[in-house]
């Protein structure tokens, strides 16, 4: 029965981390209707960041803010200058753009940091508060994104920013004949979902530890799970995060081995969306013809 | 007005045709010995230097920094090396193309320290065909020791399987009636170290072994696996995962409460990058088979071959982590590759290489552990083989017990 | 008429390319025979991704799989029971028809982002599976499985990689003038109608589940073709050789050749084959990044991929050689 909290405690931190990631990528995906293949990479580049600064000496949270607002403006140049250039290409040529972006900054980060592995600090508390099962940090990895997910709502539901950056996506035509400013929009949602990301693998690093390669296996469970909780959703992305991350324990500890863990966990994300394929908690959609 | 068609039509495919011959090389000239000038030997090599696999890439480099060393210093009885050294991405059918270009139109003398088991399985073949040495395989797969099937090919480290089974002898000796829960990386690497266990144990090895789990390198975190393990109620864990995942499973262990008797794989027991983020309270006790010097141990930090490391990493490589014992891997290799040059002499045939290589006798190696020398003949093709054990006492690697293997 | 002189002068560059592939073979080393012999097989799978993709609107970022699945049926036909190299070829393609067509049943429910995520999973899975125990006594698990390589046939006085190459060439002809055919026909229309309207095309009484199924399962087809060729080609296959990478450059591939474009797949096969060894040749520091700049330039200059680049520049060169005042023919490749 230990054992079994346990993994379920440990999926649970593990899951808070997919939905970390996870509400970035909603982020982009609410404002452009695109997932950010880099996503996982720019939030990597953005820790890196972080820690030089924190070993140059700057205090913590001195770094972090500054890594927030570095990323910010990292995106929305991203924006302006890279993916502007494909806007009117058909879509699998912005994936293809966003897979550069991926290998680019992965071996720009291990060229000049190198490829072992770098501890990254941790704001919250070394000894566990809340039982053996979850570290400190790992519960203040829930909270962040329980955090971050209250704010994202907020934004998209109750404010007219937020409002315009969901139009901008869903019809920038329209959007752009209401006084929508359509570039600044999308710009403003990189920027945004750069910022996230920043926060996420400051949040996961000191978990897994810093290194280029951070990012890749979380990337593949945050899309997952954002796509199965519902991409147009944040709660559904960290539903579908903490779903991802209890699941795939399970599955490896007591069903399958970890021998097939990965098989079968993307075999029920899959299953999943042959049933609701617009996620669990995601709307579906009528077309009108 | 057609003919002018035609006319053009034939004009481009002869400047086409033209193009492609022009692409084409002449036939190769055959010489006794391809890759030597009076000048020049030519090296050849590959590495992953993209894609998942890209850390391992610092050994190429770490070994392209120390031929410049040695180039700048007057090179090998007059000749420099040209240490020609491609990427293939840790793809076999990449290495399998890059291999042929080395061989085919680099016209390498011979392959040196090419990295990764399947990346080599892919042309362990081919190589042998064409009866180009293929020394200083940069794996611990134990099949590039099989002088009979395989003459032209010879590995480098201490593999796997043998220094499993030094772990075996261990347990056999001073923990008959552990229980043992493994670890292991879901590739070659990691099941090599599992069956080496599995030999050296014997017939108890089935009631010895209480639990295996696996990860693969997509995993973000192994705790799941750590938590699994500790469950099985075993008090001696083996750990065998690449440094990332060493750091973490060390940490866990720690954190979790669980205390077994803890011994890492040699490929991940560099004080600097896996020791030092796990936390070097939390690594107290673990124990490992040691046949590398750690550069930042500090008990090595007096000898002659250290202080020629670090001088030699300062000037020659500024980029590459003092801390990363892969690094120490490259130096060593290209160490071998440049004594081996040296005893040919000026016989520079193919077969006088693989002679060489076939005839090392007692040789000691900077930054190799005291003691443990390289051994080679005409029937044992294994370079390394031995190791001596170690327990970290929290600042070093302390070594305990006697040199064991051959 | 003018659409008549550009056909003619299509088909006659066609001929020059195949006549050119054909002389290949005996004017490259037979390093370089090898490296075009590998861009064929990509062509192939590239190809069949097309289809899929370019022309069906459904996409797969894990035809990787179906290549891995076609290698190892090559493989352990070879290994295990001897069966001849060419006889495995229509092997492979039968068992990933069926594979692509098991695939693309419930595929039929997913859409856009969520069809790439489950084509992705199918792509990262397929080390896993390879890898796991329980099959390890067919695939050779994490060590692989070693491939002789075959001789010309009837004592031809050609060398292996000269034969390989003409081999793959002939298969790689036929595979051209299957997809050209069945994309002119009947199922072509219906599948790029379902890509551009599906409700449209539904009411027009096209059956989509069938075609859609069907189209995966040929795609699949011309994957697993390739991948029993590429298998041959590079003589062993493991699970390192079929990582989630490649299902990437398989997608990379064609959106750089050009999406529903026949010989948009020669140059994203060229591009995945060659620009990699390029890159290598830039920066031994950090290769990868040169590829994503490389990737980069290439979409900025040719967003619809080079067959469309190659296209607008067959365009300016037919319009400025006639006086006609007619509209510039647009060759449909």
């Amino acid at each position: 029965m230990e054992a079994f909290l346990h993994q379920v405690f440990s999926g649970l931190a593990n899951g808070a981390i997919y939905a970390s990631l996870a509400l970035a990528l909603v982020m982009i995906y609410q404002s452009t209707h695109h997932i950010n293949f880099a996503q996982g990479e720019m939030a990597m580049f953005s820790t890196y960041l972080a820690w030089a600064m924190i070993n140059a000496g700057v205090p913590y949270w001195a770094a972090f803010g500054l890594t927030v607002v570095a990323s910010f403006f990292i995106g929305m140049i991203i924006e302006r200058v890279i993916v502007r250039r494909v806007a009117d290409a058909p879509v699998l040529t912005l994936v293809v753009v966003f897979i550069a972006l991926l290998v680019i900054l992965n071996s720009i980060t291990g060229w000049i940091f190198s490829y072992t592995i770098k501890v990254f600090p941790s704001p919250f508390p070394e000894q566990p508060l809340f039982g053996p099962y979850i570290s400190s940090h790992e519960a203040g990895v829930v909270g962040i994104t329980l955090f971050v997910l209250l704010l994202l709502f907020l934004f998209f539901r109750f404010t007219s920013l937020g409002l315009a950056m969901r139009a901008t996506a869903e019809n920038a035509v329209s959007s752009r004949l209401s006084g929508i400013r359509v570039g600044w929009m999308l710009a403003l949602g990189w920027g945004l979902a750069a910022a996230i990301g920043a926060i996420a693998g400051m949040m996961v690093a000191p978990i897994v530890y810093l290194d280029p390669n951070m990012m890749s296996g979380i990337l593949l469970y945050g899309i997952a799970a954002a796509l199965m909780g519902g991409i147009d959703n944040p709660f559904g992305a960290v539903v579908g995060g903490l779903i991802v991350g209890v699941l795939e324990n399970l599955m490896g500890a007591y069903v399958v081995g970890t021998e097939l863990k990965l098989t079968v966990a993307l075999l029920v994300i899959i299953g999943v969306l042959i049933f609701k394929p617009t996620g669990l908690f995601g709307r579906s959609f009528v077309t009108r013809v | 007005m057609l003919s002018k068609r035609v006319f053009r039509a034939i004009a481009v495919a002869a400047i086409v045709s033209g193009m492609i011959a022009g692409c084409g090389e002449q036939q190769q000239q055959k010489s006794a010995d391809p890759g030597v000038t009076d000048t020049e030997i030519k090296i050849g090599n590959t590495n992953p230097y993209s894609g998942p696999a890209s850390a391992y890439g610092t050994i190429g480099r770490a070994s392209a920094a120390y031929f410049k060393m040695i180039n700048e210093q007057g090179g090998i009885n007059g000749r420099t090396i040209n240490f020609v050294t491609l990427d293939d991405g840790y793809s076999p059918p990449k290495t399998v193309e890059q291999i042929r270009k080395l061989v085919e139109e680099e016209q390498v003398f011979f392959l040196a320290g090419t990295l990764g088991t399947p990346t080599n399985t892919a042309i362990h073949k081919y190589v042998n065909a064409k009866q180009v040495p293929h020394i200083f395989v940069n794996t611990g797969a134990a099949k590039w020791a099989d002088p009979e099937n395989f003459p032209w090919t010879m590995g480098f480290n201490l593999s796997y399987l043998n220094e499993a089974k030094i772990y075996a002898q261990y347990l056999l000796k001073n923990k008959p009636d552990a229980k043992i829960a493994i670890l292991y990386q879901n590739d070659d690497y990691g099941k090599d170290y599992v069956h080496g266990l599995k030999l050296g144990l014997g017939d108890k090895a089935d009631s010895m072994i209480v639990a295996e789990v696996s990860y693969e390198v997509t995993d973000p975190t192994i705790d799941s696996q750590i938590v699994s393990l500790q469950a099985s109620g075993a008090d001696t864990f083996f750990n065998v995962t690449t440094p990332k995942f060493a750091a973490q499973a060390i940490r866990k262990v720690y954190d979790i409460g669980w205390r077994p008797l803890h011994i890492l794989n040699n490929v991940s027991s560099s004080v600097g990058s896996v020791l030092k983020p796990a936390g070097l309270e939390k690594s107290l006790d673990i124990i490992t088979a040691v046949y590398l010097m750690d550069p930042i141990d500090p008990q090595w930090a007096d000898t002659q071959a250290v202080k020629d490391y670090k001088a030699w990493i300062e000037k020659y490589f500024p980029d590459g982590n003092i801390a990363d014992v892969f690094n120490v891997n490259g130096y060593v290799i290209a160490y071998g590759v440049a004594e081996i040059v040296r005893r040919c002499g000026d016989d520079l045939t193919r077969a006088n290489v693989m002679k060489q290589m076939a005839s090392i006798k007692d040789f000691e190696v900077p930054m190799m552990l005291p003691g443990v020398k390289w051994n080679t003949s005409a029937s044992d093709f294994s370079l390394i083989e031995s190791a001596q054990l170690a327990r970290f006492d929290g600042a070093e690697w302390k070594l305990f017990g006697e040199i064991v293997g051959n | 008429m003018h659409g008549m002189h550009a056909n003619r002068m299509r088909w006659m560059l066609v001929a020059i390319v195949v006549i050119a592939a054909c002389l290949l073979p005996f004017v490259l080393s037979s390093y370089r025979v090898f490296q075009f012999n590998l861009v064929l097989v990509y062509a192939i799978v590239l190809l069949g991704l097309n289809i899929l993709t370019g022309f069906n609107g459904q996409i797969s970022l894990g035809h990787g799989a179906f290549y891995a699945i076609g290698a190892y049926v090559a493989a352990v036909l070879m290994d295990q029971w001897g069966v001849p190299y060419w006889a495995t070829i229509p092997a492979a393609g039968i068992v990933c028809f069926v594979a692509g067509f098991l695939f693309g049943l419930p595929a039929l429910r997913l859409h856009g982002h969520y069809l790439a995520l489950a084509t992705f999973a199918l792509g990262i899975s397929m080390p896993q599976i390879l890898k796991y125990k329980g099959l390890e006594e067919w695939t050779g698990g994490v060590q692989g499985i070693v491939i002789l390589k075959p001789h010309a046939p009837f004592g031809l006085n050609i060398s292996q990689d000269q034969w390989l190459y003409l081999f793959t060439l002939i298969v790689a002809l036929l595979m051209f003038w299957l997809a050209w055919n069945l994309l002119r026909g009947r199922i072509g229309r219906a599948m790029v109608a379902i890509r551009d309207h599906p409700i449209a095309a539904e009411a027009m009484g096209i059956n989509v589940a069938a075609v859609k199924t069907l189209t995966f399962g040929v795609s699949a087809l011309y994957a697993g073709v390739g991948g029993a060729l590429g298998a041959i080609v590079v003589q062993f296959v493991a699970p390192d050789s079929f990582v989630a990478l490649v299902s990437i450059s398989f997608l990379i591939g064609i959106v750089i050749g050009g999406l529903a474009s026949i010989s948009g797949v020669i140059y994203g096969a060229l591009f995945i084959q060659f620009v990699p060894n390029i890159a290598d040749e830039i920066s031994k520091a950090a290769p990868w990044a040169v590829y994503g700049v490389f990737l980069l330039a290439f979409v900025f200059l040719a967003p619809k991929g080079v067959a469309g680049f190659v296209q607008i520049l067959w365009g300016k060169l037919l319009n400025s050689r006639t006086r006609d005042t007619k509209r510039s023919a647009t060759v449909q490749s």
